[in-house]
């Protein structure tokens, strides 16, 4: 559930950010407590609260006294912008970067994406706003890999 | 509801033994502290003088404000689990319940049935006839059904079965939380219990090695990984409590949190730097010769 990489309390903190990007927490919803967080996942409640914190000073979530935590009206926009800034210099970059170290000229990987990029609207629907789902921009795997992983296996399967 | 502690230089001999020399810590009301250390490094004498069953050498105990040694108050509100149950094993647990019911005034009788019933234990029994692992199991029921505002479990895990631990760490969690108390857990089982605690103390030959609030240990420690010049060149300066080599790339431990710009600084020069996990800095940091 959780990886040893960051602490806990940011892990969770994404994984909300994750939720409500992706749609599967609504904006005005109601997040799990404090209580349910920690028994859910087994963590000390403390950690739990210390996500909230962090998340209701970011404006994206917001605190009914005596009912709970709710998503912020602007959350999603708000995250989408802060991801999307993000993308170039957290998944960009480091694809060059890689590229370059393996020899790859760019005009191959722009030629990959955009096979990527019409797959995934066939199988997904329109590209637009979707290119921020968590799925397609992961925190910190390399976007190589998710290009690899994609790419037919030229050697018939054995890698 | 929830007593902290204070100790200050505190002492405990037997003969000529010191279990605890000049240790100082502070415990939070309220929270859920860990309590970690080799073999031999006073975690079971402390917990002894948190309860009042063992009287200090030298120093102050305080729990709650007060000396708990003779204290009624105080002894009231403190419960110590010791390894393997800490209870009267030759009477039924049936009657050991009934007793605690009248004994201690916040015992929650229908949290220990259901308990009693999560661990398979037949109340009919005595711990004598059980094994090992349920008697330590018993010892669970009896500490968090108990709600003492000071809760200390010394190993309370031993024998138990992964899934008794697990559905012990989840009884605490779901207890703890709609009680909140200061619960102390000793345990040599880091990597399962870490994510329990809110504050983490580390006990080494006798004294306090760190107190830090769980969070804060996360980030504490960092694993540089690269060629070996440039690791070198980078960790020098800094504590390094484990060095690996493998070909030509090397693996260094450092005890030592990075700053954005010590991490930019690391990746300017090609290195990889990642966490180090609790149970490894426990096991660096207190390990006696370096481990290789």
């Amino acid at each position: 559930m959780f990886d040893g990489r960051d602490p806990i309390y940011l892990q969770i903190a994404d994984r909300i950010r994750t939720e409500i990007l992706n749609g599967s927490l609504r904006e005005e919803e109601q997040v799990m407590s404090t209580t349910q967080y920690a028994t859910t996942y087994r963590i000390n409640p403390a950690t739990a609260a210390k996500a909230f914190a962090e998340l209701v000073d970011e404006g994206v979530l917001y605190k009914r006294r005596g009912v709970g935590m709710f998503v912020s009206p602007e959350a999603r926009e708000q995250l989408l912008a802060g991801r999307r800034e993000r993308f170039f210099a957290d998944v960009l970059a480091p694809l060059v970067a890689e590229a370059r170290v393996l020899g790859i000229p760019l005009a191959e990987i722009v030629d990959r994406l955009r096979q990527l990029d019409e797959e995934a609207a066939t199988t997904a629907g329109p590209a637009v706003g979707r290119t921020t789902t968590p799925e397609l921009v992961p925190d910190r795997a390399t976007p190589q890999d998710a290009v690899l992983e994609d790419a037919p296996l030229e050697d018939g399967g054995v890698r | 509801m929830s007593f902290g502690v204070e100790i200050r230089d505190l002492t405990v001999r037997y003969g000529r033994t010191a279990a605890l020399e000049g240790a100082s810590l502070t415990l939070a009301p309220g929270a859920i502290h860990g309590l970690l250390g080799r073999n031999g490094s006073g975690k079971t004498t402390l917990l002894s003088v948190l309860a009042a069953f063992r009287r200090p050498s030298a120093g102050q105990v305080l729990v709650d404000g007060e000396d708990p040694w003779e204290n009624p108050r105080v002894m009231a509100g403190t419960c110590l689990v010791r390894e393997s149950g800490d209870v009267e094993v030759d009477t039924a647990m049936r009657d050991t319940l009934e007793y605690l019911e009248g004994a201690r005034p916040h015992f929650d009788r229908d949290l220990a049935e259901r308990l009693m019933d999560t661990f398979e234990l037949d109340p009919r029994r005595k711990p004598t006839k059980l094994s090992r692992g349920k008697r330590s199991a018993f010892g669970a029921v009896v500490g968090l059904a108990t709600r003492a505002e000071l809760t200390l479990f010394d190993e309370v895990y031993l024998g138990m079965d992964a899934p008794s631990r697990y559905a012990f760490y989840d009884a605490l969690l779901e207890d703890y939380v709609e009680h909140p108390r200061t619960i102390v857990l000793s345990s040599h089982l880091i990597e399962e219990i870490e994510r329990l605690l809110e504050h983490v103390v580390i006990l080494d030959r006798g004294g306090v090695l760190l107190a830090e609030d769980a969070d804060v240990l996360g980030s504490r420690g960092a694993r540089v990984t690269g060629p070996g010049p440039a690791v070198d060149a980078f960790v020098a300066g800094r504590r390094v409590l484990r060095r690996e080599h493998l070909g030509p790339t090397v693996q260094a431990t450092v005890d030592d949190t990075l700053d954005e710009t010590a991490r930019a600084e690391a990746s300017a020069a090609g290195l990889e730097v990642g966490p180090v996990d609790l149970q490894s800095l426990v096991v660096h940091l207190t390990a006696k010769e370096p481990v290789r």
